[in-house]
């Protein structure tokens, strides 16, 4: 790392700690991922161990994916963006510096944890009430570093994609306060401050504006950035990026419901929730399609740069989920998929294909950007990762729209007496097939982000720094 | 006044609030603000990307 100059006027010195951090824990997460995807084929595989049982590890592969990857890529990027867009150098570099730290701490914290058992039990929100504090410390202190070095900006805009990051970080900070309220009982246990439904309904309305602010709204941020960057070119539609941005947060706010279809929340609440879910088609297409038209008259580009096919090709991911979605929020459809392997299938086409890879071409962008160098170490390694990626999503998301409608099916059909025709064991070996598809999309992915790692080891390592002009 | 009065009172503000949010983002008198904002991407260019975009355009020759 001592190789790279540093850039007079901004701190890179953060954005290379998370960026390489998102590639680590890109690796760490995904290959929990893999193992729990292996115990589902081969059950032995759990070594008979608590540690190691599924329970413990799902919220540990969950976590780390979302949280330590998405999280590191997030703080990577917004801090990269919110430097370049606003033309001055972050608000302070000691609370820069105390968000990474704080942010690995809570990480290694949750990775001792969640093995041992340790969880308040609500998905997305597991970790327990001290960590839960630091969370929020660490937030804040992200949230008056960002916000404040938009506020000092040299610029009289604010770019679009600090919009997007702004509305993820703060929203973020209500949801995770108001989430993880909890009366504690000791330092490893506490109940959650609400009770029944309204506790379920809080669950769901935090987990699925996660999925909104956290998982979108930051990653829309990174896709006003970087596509433009990318393709050399400025977004498509600056006034669509506007009513786009307005339209997402005002309606993600009102999806939750459609997780609770068929249970105790009132029933006007999930039709509510159903409702509001079809309408966030809308806006998701608007982005999308904002992103993708960035790209017209410029399409030959994807001919030989893999990174701008990874951010593209997330975009078509992004497309893709967000109408499988909203499908899935009508309550008779959900009849059909809910506590099946699509709602997986559909997590990870968002995840992986989205989320993921938008990540890994941002990464891919800034990396030689902020280490000083001209370019990535190999442009054929990002390639071979791309189509791995690619690959491996299919595989996943197919093998989980198998398995989840024959679920479905299965657990629903009933003989002429009324007695149900399959046994719920039946129905899970039926899967089997399935389960060993998606542990072969999972290693997909794995292989791919351990040469992400070796090509962004020699990048960083490579002793050349950057041409003054041009090399062809 | 009854609290559904209320609800649709507001969901008519919302409604009126999104709709001139769409009349000014495609209003004529924004487009030069906004293209000036698009571009902010590429407003901090140093001396190496700068060159990068040069060597791309040679590729379109």
């Amino acid at each position: 790392m001592s190789t790279a100059t540093e850039q007079p006027t901004y701190n890179y010195k953060v954005v290379r700690q998370f960026a390489i951090m998102t590639v680590v824990w890109g690796i760490v997460g995904m290959a929990v991922g893999v193992l729990i995807a292996a115990q589902l084929v081969w059950p032995a595989l759990n070594f008979d161990t608590s540690w190691l049982s599924f329970g413990r590890l799902r919220p540990l592969h969950t976590n780390a994916v979302i949280f330590a990857f998405g999280g590191s890529a997030l703080f990577a990027t917004s801090y990269y963006v919110v430097q370049r867009t606003c033309q001055v150098r972050l608000f302070s570099d000691a609370l820069a510096s105390f968000t990474f730290w704080g942010w690995q701490l809570i990480i290694v914290l949750a990775a001792i944890t969640l093995p041992l058992g340790l969880t308040s039990g609500k998905e997305y929100a597991e970790l327990e009430w001290p960590i839960d504090i630091l969370i929020a410390v660490v937030w804040v202190a992200y949230a008056i570093n960002f916000l404040g070095t938009v506020k000092i900006r040299k610029t009289s805009h604010i770019y679009v994609a600090n919009w997007f990051y702004a509305a993820f970080i703060i929203t973020v900070a209500i949801l995770h306060i108001v989430n993880s309220a909890a009366l504690p009982v000791s330092m490893t246990k506490s109940y959650s401050a609400y009770a029944g439904a309204i506790d379920a309904m809080a669950q769901w309305w935090y987990g699925h504006n996660a999925v909104g602010f956290f998982l979108t709204a930051g990653f829309l941020g990174m896709m006003y950035y970087f596509v433009p960057k990318q393709a050399d070119r400025p977004v498509y539609s600056y006034r669509l990026s506007i009513v786009h941005f307005w339209a997402l947060i005002c309606t993600y706010m009102w999806a939750g419901p459609h997780h609770l279809h068929y249970t105790a929340l009132p029933d006007w609440t999930q039709s509510l929730g159903m409702v509001m879910s079809l309408i966030l088609l809308a806006p998701s297409w608007g982005g999308m399609i904002n992103g993708m038209m960035t790209l017209s008259g410029a399409w030959h580009k994807l001919r030989n740069d893999p990174i701008l096919r990874f951010l593209v090709v997330s975009l078509s991911f992004y497309g893709m989920s967000t109408f499988e979605g909203p499908m899935m929020a009508i309550k008779t459809v959900n009849a059909l998929s809910h506590y099946t392997d699509w709602t997986i299938g559909h997590v990870h086409a968002g995840a992986l294909g989205w989320v993921a890879m938008i990540s890994i071409g941002a990464t891919y962008h800034l990396i030689p950007k902020v280490f000083d160098k001209e370019q990535m170490h190999s442009v054929a390694l990002i390639n071979v990762h791309f189509w791995l990626a690619t690959i491996g999503t299919v595989l996943y998301i197919a093998s989980m729209w198998v398995n989840g409608i024959l679920q479905g099916l299965m657990w629903r059909a009933v003989n002429a007496d009324g007695t149900l025709t399959y046994s719920f064991v039946e129905a899970l070996e039926a899967s089997h097939p399935g389960f060993f598809v998606r542990w072969l999309g999972g290693a997909f992915w794995v292989i791919g982000m351990l040469l992400m790692a070796y090509n962004v080891w020699m990048t960083v390592r490579s002793a050349e720094a950057k041409p003054v002009a041009q090399t062809a | 006044m009854d609290i559904n009065t209320y609800r649709g009172i507001l969901t008519i503000l919302v409604m009126v609030g999104f709709i001139s949010l769409i009349l000014w983002a495609y209003s004529k008198k924004q487009k030069k603000s906004f293209d000036e904002a698009a571009n902010l991407p590429f407003a901090d260019e140093d001396a190496r990307s700068l060159g990068k975009s040069e060597l791309e355009k040679k590729d379109h020759d």
